[in-house]
């Protein structure tokens, strides 16, 4: 599966590297480095990292994007 | 022309962009035709990690393939390059001669690295470019073979990136830059001082100061130095020229659109402009490409080549795509970046260019953990972090918002507020000029 994730938007929660530890890694202070190809077998804690990230920055394929602010965009 | 004929929207470019652009019109209920045309063979990938994980060798090239995330029903042209647009005729002309229709266009074509200028010089064995998904598995292969001595031409962030996995890798490298800090043009000098640091730390060579003249090969056509301005040379077998981007507007000449290096010159809404200024109602730009009036910088044209704003200027295109011509939204985007290298998270919001001070508002230089803010006319403009982004959002709305410089001053945690000067270098000869690039081009 394709995961991609906002990292303007990360805010270096570490939730992700909680939920999925194989395929999101914290490195530093906030660099976040994850895995863009998860296998599929792996589809239920990526969906895990998805819903745990407090900014909603981690979108999937096949995995309901949640909602988020539109941080930015024009009125 | 009858429904049944229409020929639909077509997205030209198949990178973030063009993919997050045919994603919003899908979301917001356009049911047509939908194709999209890509240069590149491979479906829409991520760029970011290339000059990181990729180049470092911890992703496959092939690996930063980016999520579908709303069913397209598109019919993909990939491998084929949009090389001409009729606009009279609503066609397009496709590299293998093919002519495609349109009914409504969304430009996307992004940029291309700007190539080192001397073509034989470029087409030496060892120099490399890094823009592409090709490009960064040509280098990777390269630098896993354990290179003698890596040549980066250029501080901005590829080229500070692509130095922080050399160093990673243990392969020697030089990094050259006219300026007198990396990052110059974009953060300054005062800040780009630490990026100094931060190199010299990791023990890359910095020469600042310096101007490559001329790149040497040997009689089997590979790069054997480089020739600096003032006689030195640099023994290298690899040279990552990272000088920036051009904007991918070439196809459209003739056209009759306002169309160069620096851009595609579109309206607040994203409507392409003809050459005699009046917006076309059917071809919208989006991306890196798009050069618009941002109601943040007081209406000026700038193009952004960022990711952030390749996701939310698609978005916001296609909605006006798909929206009445007097329902036009205007587009108010406040840039962005990140960049991670040696070990430190770089992210940045607003635009530097045009800043006449810059004050540290959280932790310092010396510890390389800061927030630094930028201020012009007495008005907070940009704000940069290295390793402190929980503090970013903050400076991001008060610079959103026009507030005076600096804009918080009783945050817990700060110390007195001490202001300096940015030291943005001179605007280069025989470029785009920095209104047309934006003040966080690198």
């Amino acid at each position: 599966m394709r995961v991609v994730v906002d990292l303007n938007r990360c805010q270096g929660y570490a939730q992700c590297c909680y939920a999925a530890p194989e395929h999101f890694v914290l490195r530093g202070h906030e660099i976040l480095f994850y895995d863009p190809a998860p296998p599929d077998a792996k589809r239920g804690e990526i969906a895990r990292a998805v819903q745990a990230c407090p900014v909603r920055a981690i979108s999937a394929e096949g995995l309901d994007a949640p909602e988020r602010p539109e941080a930015g965009a024009a009125s | 022309m009858s429904p049944s004929l229409d020929p639909g929207i077509v997205i030209v470019g198949a990178s973030l962009a063009g993919l997050r652009g045919a994603e919003a019109l899908r979301l917001h209920g356009y049911a047509g035709p939908l194709a999209i045309v890509g240069e590149e063979p491979h479906p829409p990938y991520d760029r970011p990690p290339l000059s990181k994980h990729v180049l470092a060798g911890e992703l496959a090239p092939g690996a930063t393939a980016l999520p579908n995330l709303v069913p397209l029903r598109a019919t993909w042209h990939l491998g084929v390059a949009a090389t001409g647009l009729d606009r009279p005729a609503r066609t397009l002309r496709l590299g293998d001669g093919r002519v495609l229709p349109y009914g409504r266009l969304l430009i996307a074509t992004g940029a291309q690295a700007r190539p080192w200028p001397g073509s034989e010089e470029a087409a030496l064995d060892g120099v490399f470019t890094l823009r592409g998904r090709d490009d960064a598995a040509a280098l990777r292969a390269v630098l896993a073979q354990g290179p003698r001595h890596v040549l980066i031409v250029g501080g901005g962030l590829i080229g500070c990136e692509a130095a922080s996995c050399c160093r990673d890798l243990g392969i020697d490298v030089t990094l050259v830059d006219p300026n007198p800090t990396p990052l110059a043009r974009s953060l300054g000098t005062f800040v780009g001082g630490v990026v100094s640091g931060l190199l010299e730390r990791a023990g890359v060579d910095f020469r600042p100061g310096v101007h490559v003249e001329l790149l040497e090969g040997d009689t089997f056509g590979r790069l054997r130095r480089a020739h600096l301005r003032g006689g030195e040379t640099i023994e290298a077998d690899v040279a990552i020229v990272a000088l920036g981007a051009v904007r991918s507007t070439g196809w459209l000449a003739g056209a009759g659109l306002m169309a160069d290096a620096g851009g595609l010159t579109c309206d607040g809404a994203c409507r392409v402009l003809a050459a005699d200024g009046t917006p076309c109602q059917d071809i919208y730009a989006a991306g890196d490409v798009a050069r618009w009036p941002n109601p943040h910088y007081g209406g000026r044209l700038i193009a952004v080549e960022h990711w952030g704003n390749a996701v939310e200027q698609a978005g916001h295109a296609a909605r006006n795509m798909l929206a009445a011509r007097e329902d036009q939204q205007p587009y108010a985007h406040l840039p962005a970046f990140w960049s991670s290298q040696f070990g430190v998270n770089i992210k940045a919001v607003g635009l530097t260019e045009g800043a006449d001070t810059v004050a540290i508002v959280q932790g310092s230089r010396a510890t390389r953990r800061f927030l630094a803010v930028y201020g012009r006319a007495g008005r907070s403009i940009a704000a940069v972090s290295f390793d402190e982004g929980r503090w970013l959002p903050a400076y991001a709305e008060q610079i959103r918002a026009g507030r005076p410089f600096p804009p918080i001053r009783d945050a817990t945690d700060q110390t007195r507020i001490a202001t300096h000067v940015p030291g943005f270098p001179a605007p280069r000869r025989g470029r785009a000029a920095p209104a047309e690039t934006g003040g966080i081009h690198v």
